[in-house]
Order: structure tokens, then C-alpha cells, then sequence
């Protein structure tokens, strides 16, 4: 599957990038030669094997449904670009 | 230049056990580690912050505690240099990356956390590639890192900054992380021991993920039993991280000692192909003759799969690691862009778009918030970030999810059972950690294909989840340290320790040391 | 043409689990706090940070399917679902994807009146997954910065989605007062819209009939109805819109992509909301920070257990056990839990189900309607009812008198006894009767003549004189006495 300047373009939008034009012409070939690489697992023989999202099979862990303390207010602000000491502030979500 | 403590040149097993003697105090250890700081990193950059102040304070904290006859941890006074991608809340975590430049955790990660119960001396953050994605350190926003071996050449990475420092005495251990081969392609590059642990048996909790399933945490030193001696101190289950393995942690630095009886060491088919340099291959060779002298049975085995572990990796890293790296996106925390130069850069745009028109453009056209996201994005992080994270975004949309991701899901799968089969024949597997030894600074960093393929001996562990040691096993012509990779099955970190410890203490290439004064 | 159609609605209700912490950190889920006090480093999605599922949001989830007879597989997993907005600090939502924890379930829809047939909705599918935060506007047109709060991030949410098998909005208003009601009664959330922990979207579209065939028209989502009343509001606002639009474009499913519309309440329409092509491209993928869930036969039937009665259930059973209509069983059960516990308990204890029904459908829920109240705050406990019910039984408390005894035990706090004692209601002897009525008829020969001639109503008046005389005295069987006696009377 030859990745196109166009793909590229969309899924720059989907990772929020902003790329130049320079930048996507360079990644359209690099991504594609990666991408021709990669696409050798199509020749690998696959049926009937379950896919493994995890390196070890482990299974049910919970927590005890039990409040501990928050971070203070500040502190969870404390990083924040922009905030008012109450809030996280950006640019309007809406517009 | 002032001479250097031996302090910095023994190693950390035996400063322990003087510390607990008594024979040297902690001050004194965490001196001569500055001292060694002060005169070589200006030519190695392992270091993105040496933190002198505060690991002098908590070593002055630690003699009195001693003095006072208190209960120590069981690193007391020890320094040990920490990767810049744990949580620390006593510093910043950069990741090496401008987006998180000034970023301060409020929490610590459980390794920091450990490392801080056992009374260990920190350091400093050592340097790393961007959010951990490079074989070299070349892709640190901040600096280079240079191989103590030879200073043009790359110590390799990702982990090079935890790799450098330690073949350089400028810590005598030191925290790493390995996705895809991070803690062993460096270790071996640069000359000193470094483990993998099992996926699970290292907590990730507070580690800044990369890729989620393939991350762990790994100790380096330039010893086995150093290293054996860190692994202990920070492995355990971790009820803060769903994948931590809930198994007792063995005292990996009392049995390592014990030599394997009956040893069965697999050598894999597919390792002594094309692309393997003819001096690595011939020191890997030599060491699978010390074990056969040793009384070890070396056996072939196939692993049918590797060859495709690459590509593999390179779908299921970039794919998990653009899903970990969408939360940075200047909202919450890390880079966020010029909000001023943002929306004049908006509205010149949008009157270029009236004046043509354009009426598609103007509908496609950012919302503020869109283009507060994508500028703060692409002004954070580096070329190498944004490429895999294009590329996992890009596996991951709509209608490319089957033929990539899925399938690599079950190549891992395969990947995986080859070595379950393996390890029906044999105990440890042996092999190369890199085909080749340490490449020049600048000779990958524009052929991302290249510098994936550094990774091909290690890879495959990251996949199947086990555990892997790199440790030295001889020179180049050039006089640049050759690594010996032993793999076990998963949470076999005893057998691969005992393993690695027999052959060391069969040579002493372990002893040989750049020139650094 | 004439308006020919059905109207085809699926709903989908997003339900806050009843857990004290959130899904995947152990931060407060408490309503109300100042903003952004209630998070740690990983509800805020900070580096490094890891999530551990709750067990208990995992096991009421369970509970839910269970009761709503879904499907359950052995195993369960999670998955990102990707997006960015700045209530969702992580730019993914833990949800579930591919593998719910459960599938193909249904609720039991009835409506007394008769609008429509009883009938299955049938479930698609039930996952648990976290909530985003809270983005707090700019008022001035969107012109400042806007707010973050992640005090709701990582809260527990079920997300129940039904398959489009409701054809009225009536139907769907059913379907959420059962959905409610089962929830609530199981103890799985407290539903409270106002607080957000019931959230409901619609599909919306219709089936037209029309001399070529059936036509579907496009699938409209509405949100941002706030309750039950404005999704009956929304979807009779939608149904007719969606017929105009068809008449004017003739578009049918298919040839447009799904809208999403806003409902709003003040101006009763709904109105169509921007969405960008890209924004549905979600890249779902197993979380690899969370491992599975095997869900065994045993915890399946530990959950089913402990359900109890489910509403239907009930219902079932007062009316073949208890005797009730299906009407006043209805009435009862859909009251929820308090008043079901506080049926149960009068009906029990007083032997006597069906009195204990009249009194509660009659008086009791008007009462507390007319007050606003809940049972719970109701000042005639369900023992004083069932000892007032009981002294009717037994005779102690005459029925005509019930309710002066009632009124008491209400504005007292009463138990039956002492409202009996109160009012000084005494049980009395026939000949005491007999002796009183001879009395009064003695005194009134004019009524007995006219008893005589045939004008029995003429002895009321002697009723009100005997009630003044002996308060205790039945006036039924005083009048009886009466009749009789006066036709014996000879003049
Ligand atoms: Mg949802
Ligand atoms: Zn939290």
C-alpha cells in the first residue's frame, strides 16, 4: 500500500502535526519505504494464530473501590500551560 | 587535571559492602562521582542535569542515619544515575524532549520510589533519544552523548546517556529503559553489563510510556553482579501498574554465584547471517567456546520468525507510542505554542483563503484549538517523534488496522512461540547484541531504515517478553567493546544472571576500560 | 401526500456506576466539588501514569448486564478510543470496543394505558468505559479561553445501547422510566440527570411508506436532552422535521452521512452540529497498559443472585400472589425501590396486600406528591400502616373511622393504637345500638312513618344524631338497626 502526500496530509490532521511542505514531501518518501518494509508481514502466514497485545498473559486485576487522596489543586495545575488557579484555560473549545 | 578517586573504578557490590563497614562514607563515595562528573562530562554529555547538591545532601542524610545506628536501605550510599523518563517529584522529567522541558511530576515513579527507600544517592538524569525512539541519543532535544570508547562514535540508545556514564565511572549504576533493545544495544556498544527484565517484573508505573507492552526498566552497571544487585532493588509486583507480575522477587545477587549445572546454550541459525560484522561474529563464537570449556552443551536452534521481528516491532511501537504521545497536546502539562503568533498565523491564513475564494480551504481551515494543538505538537517534538508517531497513527486509521496492526499482533504471536519451542531444548539462548559495534556519530540519523535495524538481535526479546542480558565479550580491531546477548525464558532473570556471572568470571573483558584521563 | 411513517429510534444512555472512586484511579467520584480538586496524576493523564480498574465499577457492571439479560463472554478487554479535546487530558478514552463485556440483552417495555404493546427492546450491547471532564465555556460568543475541569474524568460509565426497536417517543420514554427504574432498584447508579449520571443520545430516522416501497431517510443522532421529558419533546420535534426534509430533498439512508443534532429545551428544535470528517476516525486498539477480564459462570451467577426481584418480577408476583390489578402493581413497582420495600413491608405485615395497596396508590402517593416527599421522609411508617390495616381487620378501628385515625398517625407520627386510643374509639355491643336507635326513634316519629311509607333515606338524619351521641358507633350498622326497627314499630 504506497503511502501518498495526501495520506500523509490527512494523518497529520489525525495526530495533530503541523507539518510544511518540506516536511511532508521528506516523510511521504521516508514513511513509504518504512511502510514497504513493514508491508513483507503480509507474507507471513497467519491463520488461526490469536494476536498477542500483551508480552504476558496476565488477567483480572482490580483495585478495592477506595477513595485515597487527591493532588492538591495546585499541584495539578502546577504544569499547566495557561490556568486561572481553578482551571486549566485554552483557547475556546468552541470557534 | 586532579587524580580521581579508585572509588570511581571499583565496583558497586564492593563499595557496599565497604559503606556498610564503615571503611568509606557515603559523602566520600558520592564525592568522587562528582569529581569524575566534573571532569568528563563536558566530554561525554551522559548527563542532562547532574544533580551534585542534592545527592550530596541525601549521602550527608545517609552517614548520620548509619552513625545513628539506623535501618538502611539496601543501596545505601550508593549513587545510581536515572534515565530521564522516570517520574521524580524531586525534579524536572524531560524525556529529552522540548515538550516536556520544564515539566515537574508531582509523583514519583516506583522505581524512583524504591531507589529512594533503599537509599540510593541520585545522581543525575541521564540523556536518552527523544521519549526513548533511537538506537543512538542522537535524538535528545538537548545534547549529544559521546561513546567513552571513542568520542566520535555513538554510545547508542536509547539508553546512551545510562550506558555512557557507566563505562565512563561517572556512576557505577545506572537506570535504563529498554523498548526495543534500549538498555543491551548500548550496554554492548559502549562496553558494560545490561538487563532487560521480563515484561512485568520491573513496575512501569511513573515510567513516560514509549510503547506500553513493550516498555520495561532494566538496570546497567558494569558488572553481572552489580547488575544483579540493582535488578533486586527495584523488580517487584506493583499493584499501581495492571501488567506488573505478582511473583516473588528471588535475591538475584546471592545465587548469582551458583554456576548452571548441565548449561544447554542455544545459538540461533538465523543470528550468523548476512549483515553480522566477521569480528563480532568471531568474538561471539569465542565465547560460546568459553562455555563449552565450562562444561556447557551448545545446541542450534531455529527461530523461525526473527527475521520478521523488525518489522513487527516497527508497526506495534510507532502504533502504541502515537496513542501515549497524543496527551501531549499543551493543555494539561508540557510545550504549549505562542498563542498570540497562533491566532495572527490563523488569520493571515484565512485571508489568503478569502482573498482566493477558497471555499474548501476555508472549511478545512484549524479552529484555534486544532491549531493551538498542531503547532504546539509539531514545535515539541523532534523529527524522529513525529515520524513514528505519523506512522502509528497512520497503521492505525481506518482501514489500515487489519494489514498492520493485527497482523503484526499475530507475528508477535509466532515471534513468541519460537522461542517457547527453543526453550524446550535449551537453557539460555547466546548470540550478538549488534551486528555491528558502535557507528559514528551522523552515520544513521538520516536513513530511519538504517537506524531501525540496529535493533535486530534485540528486538525479538521485547516481543516475547523475556528477559536479556548484554555484556562484553571483547574488542574490534578498532578497540570498541563487542556485546554478548544471553536471553531466558520470562522471569528466568536467576538463570540468566548465573549464566551471564559463569562467563565472566571466565575472562575479564568486563575489567578493560576506555581511556578517559 | 399523506404522512405515512414510522419513526425509527435507538437510544443510547451512558449510566454513572454507584462507586466511590473513579474507574481507574482511586480519586473521589463526589458530586459537586470545587473544580479540579478531585484528580491525581493519573485522571490527569500525566506522564508515566498507569490505570488499575475498579472492581467494584467492574462488578456493578456486571450486575446491570446480568439483570438486563445480555450475553456475558468469558473474556473482556479494553480498548483506546482516540480523540483530541481538552476534557480528555489522555486524547483517549478507555472504552470497549470489539469485545464488550456484553451483548445482545433486553428490557421489557408496558404501557397500562394501552398507547402500546408490551414489548422487548432489545439491547445491543453494555461496556463500561471512563467519563471525559468538563469544558466550562466562554459566555461572551466564544470569545475567551475556555475552562477545564477533570473532577468527572475517569468516572465510571456504562454505556447502554439499544438496538432501534422504538417506534414512538412514547416508547422511548417507557423504555428510560424501566431502564431507570431497573437501575436504580438493583442499586447500580442513582440515575440523576440533573448530576449527570444518566445521559441519553437518540437515532433517530424514518421509514416512509410510499407507493415504491419503504424508504428509510437518514440517521439523525440528538443529544443534549437533559430529561426524560426532553427526549419525548426532541424526538416528537424530530420525527416531523425529518418527514419535511425528506419531502423537500427526497434524501434517503445512504446518501448523506450521519448528523449529529443539539436538542435545545428553551426553543423546542433541534439544530445540526459541526462535525468534522476526520473526528470519526477513532483508531481503536487494545489498551496495553490493562489486561483482560475472564469472566467465569460463577461470577455470572453470584451477580444474578444478587439481584433479588427484578421490577418485572414483581410485578408478576402481586399480581398472581397478592392479587393486585396489573394496574396498581405497575403502579406500585414503577414507584421504585422505597415504595416497593414499603409495600412489601405494610402488605406483609398486615396480611392483607391489597388494602395495603389501596392505601398506598390512593392516599399515600398523593400525598407525597402533593408534598414533593419521598417515602423514606413519610411520617406513617409501613408498620403503623400495617397495624392501622390490621385494626380495620380485626375490627378494632371501625373502617369510617380509618381515615380520622390515619389523619392522626400522620400529623402525630402515630402508631395505629395510639391514634385509636386518641380519637377514644371503643368497640361497642349490638344492644348498645339496638338501645340508642330505640332512643332516637322514640324521639322522631315522623321518621319512622315515613320509613314506613317506603322513604328509607328519611333515617340519615338520625345518624348524624347518633354519631354526635357515641362517636364509636357504625353508622352502616346503625342504619340497618334502624330500618328494622322501624318497620316494627307499630303507631
Ligand atoms: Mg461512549
Ligand atoms: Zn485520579
Amino acid at each position: 500500500m504506497a503511502i501518498t502526500r495526501d495520506d500523509v496530509e490527512k494523518v497529520s490532521l489525525l495526530a495533530r502535526l503541523q507539518l510544511n511542505g518540506e516536511e511532508i514531501e521528506r516523510l511521504t518518501g521516508e514513511l513509504a519505504r518504512i511502510v514497504e518494509y513493514v508491508d513483507h508481514l503480509n507474507e507471513v502466514p497467519t491463520e488461526g494464530i490469536e494476536p498477542m497485545a500483551h508480552a504476558v498473559e496476565v488477567h483480572n486485576v482490580f483495585a478495592p473501590d477506595e477513595i485515597q487522596p487527591s493532588l492538591p489543586r495546585e499541584e495539578a495545575l502546577a504544569n499547566a500551560p495557561s490556568h486561572n488557579n481553578r482551571a486549566f484555560l485554552v483557547p475556546p473549545v468552541l470557534g | 587535571m586532579p587524580t580521581l578517586s579508585p572509588l570511581i573504578y571499583t565496583p558497586a557490590t564492593e563499595l557496599l559492602r565497604r559503606l556498610q563497614e564503615g571503611e568509606i562514607s557515603a559523602v566520600e563515595l558520592t564525592q568522587a562521582y562528582v569529581d569524575a562528573i566534573a571532569t568528563r562530562e563536558q566530554r561525554i554529555g551522559a548527563y542532562l542535569r547532574v544533580e551534585a547538591e542534592r545527592a550530596l545532601q541525601q549521602a550527608i542524610a545517609i552517614d548520620d542515619r548509619r552513625r545513628k545506628g539506623h535501618t538502611l536501605g539496601k543501596l545505601a550510599g550508593l549513587p545510581v544515575a536515572v534515565k530521564d523518563v522516570l517520574c521524580d517529584k524531586s525534579t524536572r522529567t524531560t524525556c529529552a524532549s522540548r515538550m516536556l522541558e520544564n515539566f515537574r511530576p508531582p509523583y514519583d515513579s516506583t522505581v524512583v520510589a524504591k531507589l529512594k527507600a533503599a537509599d540510593a544517592v541520585l545522581l543525575g538524569r541521564t540523556n536518552m533519544d527523544e521519549f526513548a525512539m533511537g538506537g543512538s541519543t542522537e535524538n535528545s532535544a538537548f545534547q549529544i552523548t559521546r561513546n567513552p570508547w571513542d568520542l566520535e562514535r555513538a554510545p547508542g540508545g536509547s539508553s546512551g546517556g545510562a550506558a555512557a556514564c557507566v563505562a565512563a565511572e561517572m556512576a557505577p549504576l545506572s537506570i535504563g529503559t529498554d523498548t526495543g533493545g534500549s538498555i543491551r544495544q548500548p550496554a554492548g556498544l559502549c562496553g558494560v553489563v545490561g538487563l532487560k527484565p521480563t515484561y512485568g517484573r520491573v513496575s512501569r508505573y511513573g515510567l513516560v510510556a514509549f510503547a506500553s507492552s513493550l516498555d520495561q526498566v532494566g538496570p546497567l552497571a558494569r558488572t553481572t553482579q552489580d547488575v544483579a544487585l540493582l535488578l533486586e532493588s527495584i523488580a517487584g509486583h506493583d499493584p499501581r501498574d495492571s501488567t506488573s507480575l505478582d511473583q516473588p522477587v528471588p535475591e538475584y545477587s546471592k545465587s548469582i554465584s551458583e554456576p548452571l549445572k548441565g548449561l544447554r546454550i542455544g545459538l540461533v541459525q538465523e543470528h550468523f547471517a548476512e549483515g553480522l560484522d566477521s569480528e563480532v561474529e568471531s568474538a561471539v563464537r569465542e565465547a560460546i567456546r568459553v562455555y563449552e570449556s565450562l562444561g556447557a552443551v551448545v545446541k542450534m536452534v531455529s527461530l523461525p520468525h526473527s527475521k520478521h521481528a523488525v518489522a513487527t516491532y516497527y508497526v506495534i511501537a510507532p502504533c502504541e507510542a502515537s496513542s501515549n504521545l497524543a496527551r501531549y497536546d499543551g493543555v494539561h502539562y508540557g510545550h504549549r505554542t505562542d498563542q498570540v503568533a497562533m491566532l495572527a498565523e490563523l488569520a493571515e491564513e484565512r485571508k489568503l483563503l478569502e482573498g482566493a475564494k477558497d471555499e474548501v480551504g476555508l472549511e478545512r481551515l484549524d479552529s484555534s484549538l486544532v491549531r493551538m494543538y498542531r503547532r504546539s505538537r509539531s514545535e515539541g517534538f523532534g523529527q524522529e517523534v513525529k515520524r513514528r508517531i505519523m506512522l502509528g497513527t497512520y497503521a492505525l486509521s481506518a482501514g489500515y488496522y487489519d494489514a498492520y496492526y493485527l497482523k503484526a499482533l499475530k507475528v508477535r504471536r509466532l515471534i513468541r512461540q519460537d522461542f517457547d519451542h527453543a526453550f524446550c531444548e535449551v537453557d539460555l539462548i547466546a548470540g550478538p547484541v549488534t551486528a555491528q559495534t558502535a557507528f559514528r556519530l551522523g552515520e544513521k540519523v538520516d536513513d530511519p531504515l538504517a537506524m531501525y535495524l540496529v535493533d535486530l538481535y534485540t528486538v525479538s526479546a521485547n516481543l516475547a517478553g523475556i528477559p536479556g542480558i548484554s555484556l562484553p565479550c571483547g574488542f574490534d580491531k578498532a578497540g570498541l567493546p563487542i556485546g554478548l546477548q544471553l536471553l531466558a525464558p520470562p522471569l528466568e532473570e536467576e538463570r540468566l544472571l548465573r549464566g551471564a556471572y559463569m562467563y565472566e568470571q571466565a575472562n575479564d573483558w568486563h575489567k578493560h576500560r576506555p581511556k578517559m584521563d | 401526500m399523506p404522512e405515512n411513517y414510522t419513526t425509527i429510534i435507538g437510544l443510547e444512555v451512558h449510566v454513572q456506576l454507584a462507586t466511590k472512586s473513579k474507574l481507574f484511579c482511586r480519586c473521589s467520584t463526589q458530586f459537586g466539588a470545587e473544580p479540579n480538586t478531585q484528580t491525581c496524576p493519573v485522571c490527569l493523564g500525566l506522564p508515566g501514569s498507569l490505570p488499575v480498574m475498579n472492581r467494584q465499577a467492574f462488578e456493578l457492571a456486571l450486575k446491570t448486564a446480568v439483570a438486563l439479560n445480555c450475553e456475558i463472554p468469558g473474556f473482556t478487554k479494553w480498548d483506546r478510543k482516540q480523540y483530541y479535546y481538552p476534557d480528555l487530558p489522555k486524547a483517549y478514552q478507555i472504552s470497549q470496543y470489539d469485545l464488550p463485556m456484553s451483548s445482545a440483552g433486553y428490557l421489557e417495555i408496558a404501557d397500562e394505558k394501552g398507547t402500546f404493546e408490551t414489548k422487548k427492546i432489545r439491547i445491543t450491547r453494555a461496556h463500561l468505559e471512563e467519563d471525559a471532564g468538563k469544558s466550562i465555556h466562554d459566555e461572551a460568543a466564544g470569545k475567551g479561553d475556555s475552562e477545564i475541569d477533570l473532577n468527572r474524568t475517569g468516572t465510571p460509565l456504562l454505556e447502554i445501547v439499544s438496538e432501534p426497536d422504538l417506534r414512538s417517543s412514547a416508547e422511548a420514554k417507557a423504555y428510560l422510566q424501566e431502564l431507570k427504574l431497573m437501575l436504580t432498584h438493583i442499586g447500580v447508579s442513582d440515575c440523576n440527570m440533573q448530576e449527570g449520571s444518566l445521559r441519553v443520545d437518540a437515532n433517530v430516522n424514518l421509514h416512509i411508506d410510499t407507493p415504491e416501497g419503504k424508504i428509510a431517510t437518514p440517521i439523525v443522532e440528538i443529544k443534549n436532552m437533559n430529561s426524560f421529558r426532553a427526549v419525548e419533546r426532541a424526538l416528537d420535534y424530530e420525527a416531523p422535521r425529518q418527514f419535511r426534509v425528506w419531502q423537500e430533498t427526497g434524501r434517503k439512508l445512504g446518501d448523506s452521512p450521519k448528523q449529529t443534532r443539539g436538542w435545545d429545551d428553551a426553543a423546542g428544535v433541534t439544530r445540526g452540529q459541526r462535525s468534522k470528517e476526520e473526528s470519526s476516525d477513532y483508531r481503536y486498539f487494545p489498551d496495553p497498559d490493562l489486561v483482560p477480564v475472564l469472566i467465569s459462570d460463577d461470577q455470572i451467577a453470584t451477580a444474578r443472585k444478587s439481584l433479588g426481584e427484578l421490577p418485572a418480577d414483581l410485578r408478576k408476583r402481586y399480581v398472581d400472589v397478592y392479587e393486585l390489578s396489573s394496574y396498581d402493581a405497575s403502579v406500585i413497582v414503577n414507584q421504585g425501590r422505597a415504595v416497593i420495600e414499603y409495600f412489601e413491608q405494610a402488605a406483609s405485615e398486615s396480611g392483607d396486600p391489597k388494602s395495603a395497596c389501596n392505601w398506598v396508590t390512593q392516599d399515600i402517593l398523593r400525598l407525597l406528591k402533593e408534598n414533593d416527599r419521598g417515602i423514606d421522609e413519610f411520617e406513617v411508617s409501613a408498620k403503623n400502616l400495617a397495624g392501622m390495616i390490621s385494626a380495620i381487620n380485626e375490627g378494632t378501628l371501625p373502617k369510617p373511622r380509618a381515615k380520622e385515625a390515619f389523619d392522626l398517625m400522620l400529623s402525630k407520627g402515630y402508631a395505629a393504637q395510639q391514634a385509636i386510643e386518641e380519637l377514644g374509639i371503643e368497640q361497642i355491643d349490638e344492644s348498645a345500638i339496638v338501645e340508642l336507635c330505640q332512643e332516637l326513634l322514640n324521639k322522631n316519629p315522623r321518621i319512622v312513618s315515613d320509613v314506613q311509607n317506603g322513604k328509607l333515606q328519611a333515617v340519615g338524619a338520625l345518624i348524624g344524631q347518633a354519631k354526635k351521641l357515641n362517636p364509636n358507633i357504625d353508622p352502616a350498622r346503625f342504619r340497618e338497626i334502624c330500618l328494622e326497627l322501624a318497620q316494627q314499630t307499630t303507631s
